[in-house]
C-alpha cells in the first residue's frame, strides 16, 4: 500500500474538525494511509504572497521541506506524494513547488533562509496533490463504490469545488478548468443525486469577509443562489475555507440581501462516511451552523421530480436531442 | 591545429527532399536564425543515406553530422525513412564503439511545416558539439579516400581505444 | 568510388558558377562579390572558367547571361547559387536547355534560404556560402546528361469527396468529355453544404442551387457515382495510379430500387443522426440522408438496424414493393486505373464541448453553427423554425458567438474564414424569422469578399447588435433579477470598456473549422503531407493552390483549409482544370530520377527486394539478378544506399554526386586544386 505523506493545515485542527474526523474514517474504510508531516506550520495561507515574496515561500518551503525529508527517511513506503486537504493549502504548496523550479533565483533564496534552519528543498521532488485527486485517481471510482454500503439515494447534492483546485493546474491533473466532474463522479458513485451547479469552480469568497464583507456576501450569495435554483439538499465542498464562508456566514448573507437561504454545506467526506455506513456522529454531522441532519433525512427517500419541471433552466426537453456528454460522465 | 577557443564545428546535414529540407527553406523564408555551422545537401529521401556518407563526412573534417527526414509514418515513400532509422542506431552504435561521442550523429525528424523546430535542433546541436570540441578524425589518420575502407577504420579504432 | 581527384592541369569540365544577390535578400549578408571571386580563383582547378555575380540571376537577363557563356565559353557544367531549387531549379535547367546544354548539367545551391536569410553574421555567412558553392561544384562534376521521362496519362480520374467542391471538380472533367469516378464516404453526395439553408451573402437557398448540381453528378454519363464507399489503397504513380475502392454494401438493390421511401417510412428504429442532422434530428436504420439525396438509393445501417442486431424485424424487406432490400449484400472492393487523383474530402466542425466554459453539451440551449443551419433548414427537424431545445419555444433574444475555436491558444490559432459570414446570416434570420433580439459577439469582423461587407451593413441595419469581445462564460446561474431561466453571457464589452451580463434564450457558437479527424490517414493512402493543425499541404500555398507535392494528387476545398462556398468551388474548377491540361497533353515529364542496377555488378543477394515498398524491384531468376523497373521506382535511392556491391546507382543522386558534394562542402577540394 502507497503510503501518502499528508498536510492537515490549520483549519483541520480547528473550524474544520469535521472534515479531520470523517477523513480518518474514510481513509480507514479506503485503507488510505496518511502519514502526518511532523512539525508542519502554516501553509502561507494568501496573504503573506501578497505583501513579501521571500518571506511567503520560505514559509512553505519549510513545509515542503520537511514533508521531502520525511519522504526519504520512509523510503521503503516509497512515499514522495504529498497530500493537503485544503484547497488553500494544495495550492500554496503546488505554487511554492512550482515557482521554486521556475525560477531559480525564488529558489535559491528560499532554499537560503531554509538553510538557516538546517533544511532545503529541492523542487519537484514532491508531487503536490489534492486529497480528491488522489481518492478518485489511485483509490479509484470502482474501490469507493464498492465500499458504500448506505446509498445516498434521494439526496440531492451541489458538488462545489471552489476555485483553487482546479486552477491553476500544474500538473494537468484536473479533467477540466472551469467545469471539472471529479467531485461529481465521487459523489454520484455513492448514490447521490447529483445536480449540474454550473458554479463549481467559482470563488466562495475566500477572507473577504474579513477584509470587505459586501464583496464576500455577494460571493456567497450567488452560490447559495445557485444551488437552491437546482433544489439541492447540501452543498459538498473540499475545502474548509469554502464550507466555512458558505456555512457560518449564511446567516450574515440572508441578513444581508433579505433572503432565506437554509443550504447546509458539508464536506465531501463527510457524505462519504455516511454512504460507508458511518454514524453521522462520528463523522462530524452536527457541529455545522446550518444544521445538515434535517437534509440527511431524505437518504433513501424517492427522488424529487428528476429536474424541477419549467422552473429548472435545464428541463429535459422532449423536442430536439442535446448533444452526447463528455464519455467520463456516462461512467455509471 | 584547431584553435580551441575559437572553435566552429562544421556539421554537414543531411536532409529529405520532402520534408527537412523544405523545412530548412520555410526556415529561410521566415527568417528564423540559427548558427551557420551546418552544411546541408539534398537527398531525396532519408533512406537514401548510406552510412558511407555519414563516414565520409567524419573522416573529411566534419565535427558532427546531422541527419534528417520525415516523422515516421509520413515518409514520402511510405516507410523508407524507418529504414533511416534503423541504419542510424546501427551506425551510431559502430561509431560509439570506435569511441565516438553519440551526440556527434543526430538524427532529427522534421516535416516540412517545421522550420522552426529545425533551427532549433541545428543551434541545439551546434552548442553540443562546440561543447565536444573538435573530432580531428582527419588528422587523427583518418583521410576521406580510406574512410569507406573497413581496415583502415579497424586501424584507426584500435587507435582510439589505445 | 571516383572520388580520385582528377588532374587538375585539364579538368575536362567547363563549369560556370553565377551567385545571384537576389536584389539586398543575399547580397545584404553575403559578399557575393567576394564569393565570386574566390570560386573564380579557387576553383579554376576544379573546371570553374567563369564565374559571375548578377543582381537578379533568374530576371530574363540573368538568364540570359548563362545562355551566352554556355555559348561562348562552351560550358558544359553550370552551379548557380541563388535561392532553393525548389522554386527556380526548373528555370536554369530551361535557361541551359535553351543554349543547348543539357538541363540535368545544371545544379542550384541555395544560398538564400539556407545562408542570408538564416545568418547573421556576414563574415560566417560567406564563407558559408563558399562551401556551398564548393559543394555544388564538385557535385556538379558528376552530373550527367539525362532525358525527363514521359509518362502517359491515364485519361480517367479520381475525385474523392462529394461535397461542393468534389461535384464542381468532376462535373467540370466529365463535361470535357473525361471518365471521373467520383468517391463519397456518405450515402449521399452534397456534402456540408447540403445541411444549409440559406448561403451567404446572397441568400440563396443552398438546395436550390446546389441540388441541379447533385443530379447533373449523378446522371451524368461520364461520371461513376460511387457513394457509401471509401478508398483503401492507391497504388502506382501519376498518369497510371491503381486504386481500390471498398464499395460498403447498401443492403438495397440499386437496380431495383425505385427510391420510393416506404422502407424509411416503416421502418422501426429511431437513430439520431449525427451527420446529416448535426446531431439534431433523427433518421431510421434504413435512410437516405435527405430527400434530394443523389443517389436516391437508401442505405441500411448495419449497427443500427434491428435485423443485423437482433436476427428479427425484416419491416423494410417486407413491405418493399420492389423486392430491393438484400440482407445478405456484401461489401465490394472496386480496383479501378486512373491517371489523376482530386481530393476533396471537406472539414470536420470544431466540437465545442471542448470550450466548457461556453456550456454547449450541458446546456440545452447552447447550439452549435452546424445545428443552427438543421434549425433553419425547411427540410430540417424543425421544418425551419428556429425554436428552443424544447422543439417549441420561439427565442425572444439570441446570442451569437463567434470564433468558437478558432483564433484561440488553447485550440486553433488559425482564423476559419467562414465564421463571420455565418454568423452574420445567423442574425439575419433569426430577425427576419423570429424578431427577436440578437446579439454577436465577435473579436473583429471580417468580410473580405465581394459584397460581404455590404452585407454586414445590412445586418447592421437590421439592428443586429454588435458587442466586441470575447465571451468569457455562458452560464444559466442566475445572479441578477432577470436572469432567471435564461443563458447569461458574461462578457467584457471592449469598446464600452466595461464587464456585460447579457441574458438571452439561446445561444449559437459559430465553431471553427478544423481538418477531418482521419486526415492523417488519408494523407497516407494517397501518399501526401499534412500541416502540424492537420491541413493538406499544397505546392504553393499561393502560386500552386490545388497541386500537392506528390505529382498527379490534387486537393480542392476545405482540405487545406477553411474556404467558403465560393472559394470551395473555384478550387474544384481549378484542380479539374490542371487534370485537364495533363490529360490532353497525353503524357507529362517527370523528373528523371531513377534506380538502377548494374547486372554485371550484382551479385544477386536480393537485399534491396524487400526494400522498396513499391514494388518496383524483382529479382531475375535466370540471370540471378535483381532489375528495376523505372516505371513504379520512385527514386528515394534507398535501396542504392543498401547495396552492398554497390551495383545499384541512383541518376541526380549518385554516390559520386554525393561523395563529392561532401568533399566540396569540407572544402578538401582546396588540397586537389
Amino acid at each position: 500500500m502507497t503510503q501518502y505523506l499528508f498536510y492537515p493545515g490549520c483549519a483541520m485542527e480547528s473550524s474544520a474538525r469535521a472534515y479531520a474526523a470523517s477523513l480518518a474514517s474514510v481513509a480507514r474504510t479506503l485503507d488510505l494511509d496518511l502519514a502526518e508531516v511532523k512539525d508542519w506550520n502554516c501553509c502561507g495561507a494568501t496573504e503573506y504572497l501578497g505583501i513579501n515574496l521571500i518571506p511567503a515561500y520560505a514559509l512553505i518551503g519549510r513545509n515542503l521541506a520537511l514533508a521531502a525529508q520525511q519522504a526519504k527517511q520512509q523510503n521503503g513506503s516509497g512515499a514522495h506524494t504529498l497530500v493537503a486537504s485544503c484547497s488553500a493549502c494544495y495550492l500554496n504548496l503546488a505554487k511554492a513547488d512550482h515557482y521554486m523550479a521556475e525560477r531559480p533565483v525564488l529558489g535559491d533564496r528560499v532554499n537560503e533562509a531554509l538553510a538557516v534552519g538546517g533544511l532545503g528543498y529541492k523542487p519537484g521532488t514532491l508531487q503536490i496533490r489534492h486529497l480528491l485527486d488522489v481518492l478518485i485517481n489511485d483509490i479509484g471510482i470502482s474501490r469507493i463504490r464498492e465500499k458504500v454500503t448506505r446509498p445516498l439515494h434521494g439526496l440531492r447534492v451541489a458538488p462545489y469545488l471552489g476555485c483553487m483546485v482546479p486552477r491553476p493546474d500544474y500538473d494537468h491533473r484536473w479533467s477540466d478548468h472551469e467545469q471539472p466532474d471529479e467531485l461529481d463522479r465521487v459523489l454520484r458513485a455513492l448514490g447521490a443525486e447529483v445536480i449540474d451547479f454550473p458554479l463549481k469552480s467559482e470563488c466562495c469568497g475566500g477572507h473577504m469577509p474579513q477584509i470587505s464583507p459586501n464583496t464576500a456576501f455577494e460571493l456567497i450569495r450567488r452560490l447559495l443562489q445557485g444551488a437552491d435554483q437546482y433544489k439541492a439538499d447540501l452543498i459538498v465542498t473540499v475545502c474548509p475555507m469554502c464550507q466555512m464562508n458558505l456555512d457560518a456566514y449564511q446567516d450574515e448573507t440572508n441578513r444581508h440581501f433579505h433572503t432565506r437561504y437554509r443550504l447546509p454545506t458539508v464536506f465531501f467526506t463527510q457524505v462519504m462516511g455516511l454512504a460507508f455506513g458511518e454514524d453521522p456522529g462520528a463523522l462530524g454531522f452536527g457541529s455545522e451552523i446550518v444544521d445538515a441532519r434535517p437534509a440527511l433525512a431524505r437518504i433513501g427517500t424517492a427522488p424529487v421530480a428528476a429536474e424541477p419541471s419549467g422552473a429548472g433552466p435545464r428541463a429535459k426537453a422532449a423536442g430536439l436531442p442535446m448533444p452526447g456528454r463528455r464519455p467520463e460522465e456516462r461512467e455509471r | 591545429m584547431v584553435d580551441q577557443e575559437h572553435f566552429e564545428p562544421v556539421i554537414i546535414g543531411f536532409t529529405c527532399n520532402w520534408c527537412s529540407y523544405r523545412a530548412a527553406d520555410l526556415a529561410g523564408t521566415a527568417r528564423v536564425k540559427y548558427p551557420p555551422n551546418v552544411r546541408l545537401i539534398r537527398l531525396m529521401c532519408s533512406g537514401r543515406l548510406d552510412p558511407t556518407f555519414v563516414l565520409k563526412a567524419l573522416a573529411g573534417g566534419a565535427d558532427g553530422v546531422l541527419i534528417t527526414g520525415c516523422h515516421p509514418g509520413e515518409c514520402h515513400y511510405l516507410e523508407q525513412n524507418y529504414k533511416a532509422l534503423r541504419r542510424f542506431l546501427l551506425l551510431r552504435r559502430t561509431l560509439v564503439a570506435m569511441g565516438l561521442e553519440p551526440a556527434r550523429v543526430r538524427l532529427v525528424w522534421a516535416s516540412a511545416a517545421e522550420g522552426v523546430k529545425l533551427a532549433h535542433e541545428i543551434e541545439t546541436m551546434v552548442a553540443e558539439i562546440r561543447a565536444l570540441g573538435p573530432l580531428r578524425w582527419r588528422q587523427n589518420g583518418f583521410t576521406p579516400d580510406n574512410a569507406h575502407d573497413a581496415h583502415a577504420f579497424a586501424v584507426a579504432a584500435e587507435e582510439v581505444s589505445a | 568510388m571516383t572520388t580520385q581527384p582528377q588532374d587538375p592541369a585539364q579538368p575536362k569540365e567547363k563549369i560556370g558558377v553565377y551567385v545571384c544577390h537576389c536584389g539586398s535578400n543575399i547580397a545584404g549578408i553575403v559578399d557575393v562579390a567576394e564569393v565570386r571571386e574566390w570560386a573564380g580563383q579557387r576553383l579554376a582547378g576544379r573546371g570553374v572558367t567563369v564565374a559571375r555575380d548578377y543582381k537578379f540571376m533568374c530576371s530574363s537577363l540573368g538568364q540570359e547571361l548563362i545562355e551566352k557563356d554556355i555559348k561562348e565559353q562552351g560550358l558544359n557544367r553550370v552551379v548557380v547559387a541563388a535561392c532553393s531549387p525548389h522554386l527556380h531549379e526548373g528555370t536554369f535547367r530551361t535557361a541551359c536547355g535553351r543554349a543547348g546544354l543539357n538541363p540535368y548539367l545544371c545544379e542550384l545551391v541555395s544560398i538564400r534560404e539556407q545562408v542570408s536569410w538564416v545568418h547573421t553574421d556576414k563574415h560566417a555567412a560567406t564563407d558559408k556560402a563558399k562551401a556551398v558553392v564548393s559543394g555544388g561544384v564538385e557535385r556538379v562534376r558528376h552530373h550527367t546528361p539525362l532525358e525527363p521521362l514521359r509518362v502517359a496519362i491515364h485519361p480517367a480520374t479520381l475525385v474523392v469527396g462529394g461535397g461542393i467542391a468534389g461535384i464542381q471538380a468532376a462535373l467540370e472533367l466529365a463535361d470535357a468529355g473525361k471518365k471521373v469516378y467520383l468517391v463519397e464516404r456518405e450515402p449521399s453526395i452534397g456534402g456540408h453544404m447540403a445541411q444549409f439553408d440559406k448561403t451567404f451573402p446572397t441568400l440563396d437557398c443552398a438546395a436550390c442551387i446546389l441540388t441541379p448540381r447533385m443530379v447533373s453528378a449523378g446522371n451524368h454519363p461520364n461520371i461513376t457515382l460511387l457513394t457509401w464507399s471509401e478508398v483503401t489503397e492507391v497504388h502506382g504513380y501519376v498518369g497510371n495510379f491503381t486504386v481500390k475502392i471498398k464499395q460498403r454494401a447498401r443492403h438495397v438493390k440499386t437496380e431495383l430500387c425505385t427510391g420510393c421511401g416506404i422502407c424509411q417510412e416503416k421502418c422501426p428504429k429511431k437513430v439520431i443522426d449525427d451527420v446529416y442532422e448535426a446531431g439534431l434530428g433523427y433518421r431510421k436504420a434504413v435512410y437516405t440522408p435527405f430527400p434530394q439525396a443523389v443517389p436516391k438509393y437508401p442505405v441500411i445501417d448495419v449497427e443500427n438496424c434491428t435485423y443485423f442486431r437482433k436476427g428479427t424485424c425484416r419491416a423494410c424487406e417486407k413491405l418493399c414493393p420492389t423486392g430491393a432490400i438484400d440482407f445478405a449484400q456484401k461489401d465490394e472492393v472496386l480496383t479501378v486505373q486512373v491517371g489523376n487523383i482530386i481530393l476533396a474530402t471537406g472539414f470536420d466542425l470544431f466540437n465545442p464541448q471542448k470550450v466548457t466554459q461556453y456550456g454547449y453539451g450541458r446546456l440545452a440551449n447552447v447550439f452549435t453553427s452546424l445545428e443552427f443551419e438543421r434549425l433553419t433548414n425547411a427540410a430540417g427537424p424543425t421544418n425551419g423554425a428556429i425554436v428552443l431545445r424544447d422543439g417549441k419555444t420561439v427565442p425572444k433574444s439570441v446570442g451569437i458567438i463567434h470564433c468558437v475555436g478558432s483564433r484561440d491558444r488553447n485550440f486553433n490559432n488559425y482564423c476559419s474564414a467562414i465564421c463571420c459570414m455565418q454568423s452574420l446570416k445567423f442574425a439575419h434570420l433569426v430577425k427576419e424569422r423570429t424578431g427577436a433580439t440578437v446579439y454577436n459577439f465577435y473579436i473583429d469582423i471580417r468580410t473580405t469578399a465581394k459584397a460581404y461587407d455590404e452585407f454586414y451593413q445590412r445586418v447592421l441595419e437590421e439592428g443586429t447588435l454588435f458587442v466586441r469581445g470575447r465571451v468569457a462564460e455562458v452560464t444559466d446561474a442566475a445572479r441578477l433579477p432577470g436572469e432567471e431561466g435564461k443563458l447569461i453571457l458574461q462578457v467584457e464589452d471592449t469598446l464600452a470598456g466595461k464587464q456585460r451580463r447579457i441574458p438571452v434564450d439561446m445561444v449559437v457558437l459559430s465553431a471553427g473549422l478544423q481538418p477531418r479527424a482521419d486526415a492523417k490517414a488519408t494523407a497516407q493512402v494517397f501518399g501526401l503531407s499534412c500541416s502540424a493543425d492537420g491541413w493538406f499541404i499544397e505546392k504553393h500555398p499561393k502560386l500552386d493552390p490545388v497541386a500537392t507535392m506528390t505529382e498527379g494528387v490534387f486537393i480542392a476545398g476545405c482540405i487545406s483549409g477553411p474556404k467558403d462556398i465560393p472559394a470551395s468551388v473555384a478550387q474544384g474548377s481549378a484542380a479539374a482544370a490542371r487534370v485537364l491540361s495533363t490529360i490532353d497533353k497525353g503524357e507529362i515529364t517527370l523528373e528523371p530520377v531513377r534506380a538502377s542496377i548494374n547486372a554485371t555488378q550484382c551479385s544477386g543477394c536480393r537485399i534491396c527486394n524487400t526494400l522498396c515498398p513499391f514494388g518496383a524491384i524483382s529479382f531475375l531468376e535466370a540471370d540471378r539478378v535483381s532489375e528495376v523497373n523505372p516505371a513504379l521506382c520512385q527514386g528515394c535511392g534507398t535501396c542504392v544506399a543498401a547495396c552492398p556491391a554497390g551495383a545499384i546507382s541512383g541518376t541526380g543522386f549518385s554516390n559520386d554526386q554525393i561523395l563529392s558534394q561532401i568533399e566540396g562542402l569540407l572544402m578538401l577540394n582546396m588540397e586537389y586544386a
